[in-house]
């Protein structure tokens, strides 16, 4: 147990350089820094001056080194654009990110699981196949397009729900939530949905093959023999069974979630790290982009090694030999 | 079965017969084929092949099938802007679809804007298969050092979605050819950033019966009379690991043209002085609350049909070419 979560640690740690690697190419060879910092005025000398100040003539590696050190104390330097320090900026929206991409997971459960649980049990009603028509539209939609019909029926037709932004926030000191207002709410609702979507689909799919290979088990048909009640196999049974692949897909479809949300946040104007990434694309802002990069890095990295982990503990079978074999 | 019946067709026929009896003979196989059998079982899978193709036809003649020339300035009239669609009431006949804002015909409009973003899916789902197919076999056929590299590359860009990758490598490219560039170059960059987020799958797929194929008598009987590698990788392997390339082509084209269209939407794409369809529906956003819906929404539509047909045309291919599944 101990080796191999040892040697997981060390292939993220080696996932984590290579994209620090790839986010410091980007900040210290795209553009050049100094001439983001200084007027059109300062001459050579200056900028040769400033140059060796901020240890941008040193070894490339020495910088390296430093780049990502400073990037352990969560220091990703200061915005060419906003001249403020991205650290901050990021923290800043992190808590309209994270509440979206968290409301709309639980969305994406609450409601997948119980439409896959129908689908798998009425195979052939017309219900079930409502639901799976409109999951294809779903998988198939770009959530932009979603989201736009969505502002369109229930904010310019209906005129129920507001079009952008979060609402009323209240301010905790180290946290920002949208979620103890009404208004609040309201405006969560369109946004999470949106990102919603992609996984609900997913998970009803999921739950209703699980549920279809699982009914056809043995150990269903036992207990069925025993004379249990439909109700307790169907959910005391099989569907406590789906849940472990449900989990795992969930789980490793978070990061993906917080990238979409860049989607989310352009079409919802929610004033998240995605709209802000999305902007330093457009306004080359290479600091921005790399910490976004590397946060989504350290996001992915960290879910991945917790998932593997899990998987260690829960399955045995992964425990002899070389288990995962990477 | 069907693989077994559909290659035949070359090698298998008789020469005896003369050329025209020998090519109804082979159309006769391919629609005996079962292919063709499950195509006309599935009655949604050919109204999908009729969306796609006239989709894709339309889009090739636009120039001759558009009503209006949206590029040709000399045409368009600020005086027609924001019509609304014929049936509406202050609908002009002469634009079935309205016009936006500049005075260009809807129709017309959707028509290149569909042209464009079939373009892209298609010249980016190219590239990426070229890159995916050479560095598949690359890897697959050298196997050690260059394996292992290809492979864990592959491993660490797979964990993030794509469309982080293709923001990504767009704003890289930007950045790196100077923001000048960016309405001349875009659409290349636009091509090239799906295609980068998109070679894996091909290489994986590839490199896993490129593994099985060089073990087969037929690649050690090249080898043994000298065939050089990179000759047996191009003529003698690479034709027996395409049929999944193909079925991972078409998923793709359907997702290239979603991220196409996400990424246009989002403001990183195609310009606006050609707009494609994810372009169209970013302006027709802001003229959603002042009543215009047709401008975004008309687009939107163009983009869900063309999506959802591709995406249902490439599931069912898979669904056929994959015996496993059935």
């Amino acid at each position: 147990m101990t080796s191999f979560v040892v040697r997981r640690l060390f292939q993220s740690v080696a996932v984590m350089l290579a994209v620090g690697l790839l986010a410091f190419t980007m900040f210290r060879f795209i553009g050049d820094p100094i001439n983001q910092m200084v007027g059109i005025e300062t001459t050579p000398e200056q900028r040769e001056a400033l140059r060796v100040r901020l240890g941008l003539r040193d070894p490339v590696i020495v910088q390296f080194g430093r780049f990502i050190w400073d990037a352990i104390q969560f220091d990703f330097g200061t915005s060419y654009q906003f001249k403020q320090p991205v650290s901050e900026m990021l923290a800043k929206r992190l808590p309209a990110t994270l509440e979206l991409s968290i409301v709309s997971a639980i969305m994406a459960v609450l409601i997948g699981i119980p439409m896959g649980v129908y689908t798998g049990l009425k195979r052939d009603s017309w219900l079930s196949k409502v639901f799976l028509t409109v999951s294809l539209i779903g998988v198939s939609l770009p959530s932009f397009l979603i989201g736009i019909l969505l502002i369109f029926v229930f904010s310019v037709q209906l005129g129920w729900l507001p079009s952008f932004g979060r609402g009323k926030v209240i301010d905790l000191g180290f946290w920002t939530t949208g979620l103890l207002t009404l208004s609040g709410l309201q405006a969560i609702l369109m946004p999470a949905f949106t990102l919603a979507l992609f996984q609900l689909t997913l998970i009803m799919r999921l739950v209703r093959a699980e549920m279809l290979e699982v009914l056809r088990t043995d150990y269903i048909k036992f207990a069925r023999a025993r004379g249990l009640s439909k109700r307790a196999i169907n959910f005391g049974h099989a569907l406590k069974n789906t849940l472990v692949p449900v989990m795992t897909i969930t789980g490793l479809q978070f990061g993906t979630v917080i990238a979409f949300a860049i989607i989310t946040e352009t079409v919802f104007q929610w004033p998240g790290m995605g709209l802000l990434f999305l902007q330093s694309v457009q306004n080359v802002d290479i600091p921005i982009m790399a910490a976004y990069l590397l946060l989504i890095g350290f996001l992915f990295v960290v879910i991945n090694l917790i998932v593997d982990i899990l998987y260690y503990v829960v399955d045995p079978r992964l425990r002899t030999e070389r288990g995962l074999g990477v | 079965m069907a693989q077994q019946d559909l290659p035949a067709g070359g090698e298998g026929g008789p020469v005896v017969r003369g050329r025209g009896a020998l090519l109804t003979g082979r159309v006769r196989r391919i629609l005996d084929s079962d292919v063709v059998f499950s195509f006309r079982q599935s009655k949604v899978t050919m109204l999908a092949a009729f969306i796609t193709l006239a989709m894709v036809g339309v889009a090739m003649l636009a120039p001759w099938v558009a009503p209006h020339d949206p590029y040709d300035l000399s045409t368009v009239s600020l005086l027609d802007a924001r019509v609304p669609p014929v049936w509406v009431e202050g609908g002009d006949p002469r634009f079935l679809l309205g016009t936006d804002d500049q005075g260009r015909d809807m129709l017309s409009t959707i028509i290149y804007g569909a042209r464009l973003s079939l373009f892209v899916g298609f010249a980016s789902v190219i590239l990426a298969a070229a890159i995916g197919i050479s560095l598949g076999l690359l890897s697959g056929y050298r196997g050690g050092m260059i394996d292992s590299v290809i492979m864990r590359i592959a491993d660490v860009q797979l964990t993030f979605p794509a469309i982080l990758i293709a923001l990504l490598i767009d704003g890289i490219a930007h950045a790196v050819l100077g923001a000048g560039s960016k309405e001349d170059s875009a659409f290349y960059v636009l091509v090239f950033s799906i295609a980068l987020s998109f070679w894996v799958q091909f290489a994986r797929t590839v490199r896993g019966s490129t593994m099985v194929e060089k073990n087969k008598e037929y690649v050690q009987a090249a080898r043994i009379i000298g065939v050089p590698p990179v000759l047996i990788m191009i003529k003698h392997v690479l034709p027996n690991v395409t049929g999944p390339v193909l079925v991972i082509a078409t998923i793709n084209l359907a997702v290239a043209i979603i991220l196409e269209a996400t990424l246009s939407f989002l403001g990183v794409g195609i310009p606006i002085t050609q707009p494609s369809l994810g372009t169209l529906i970013r302006v027709g956003q802001d003229f959603l609350f002042s009543g215009e819906w047709w401008i975004t929404i008309f687009p939107g539509v163009a983009l869900a049909a063309l999506a959802l047909a591709v995406n249902l045309l490439g599931d069912w291919l898979r669904d056929v070419l994959n015996p496993k599944l059935r």
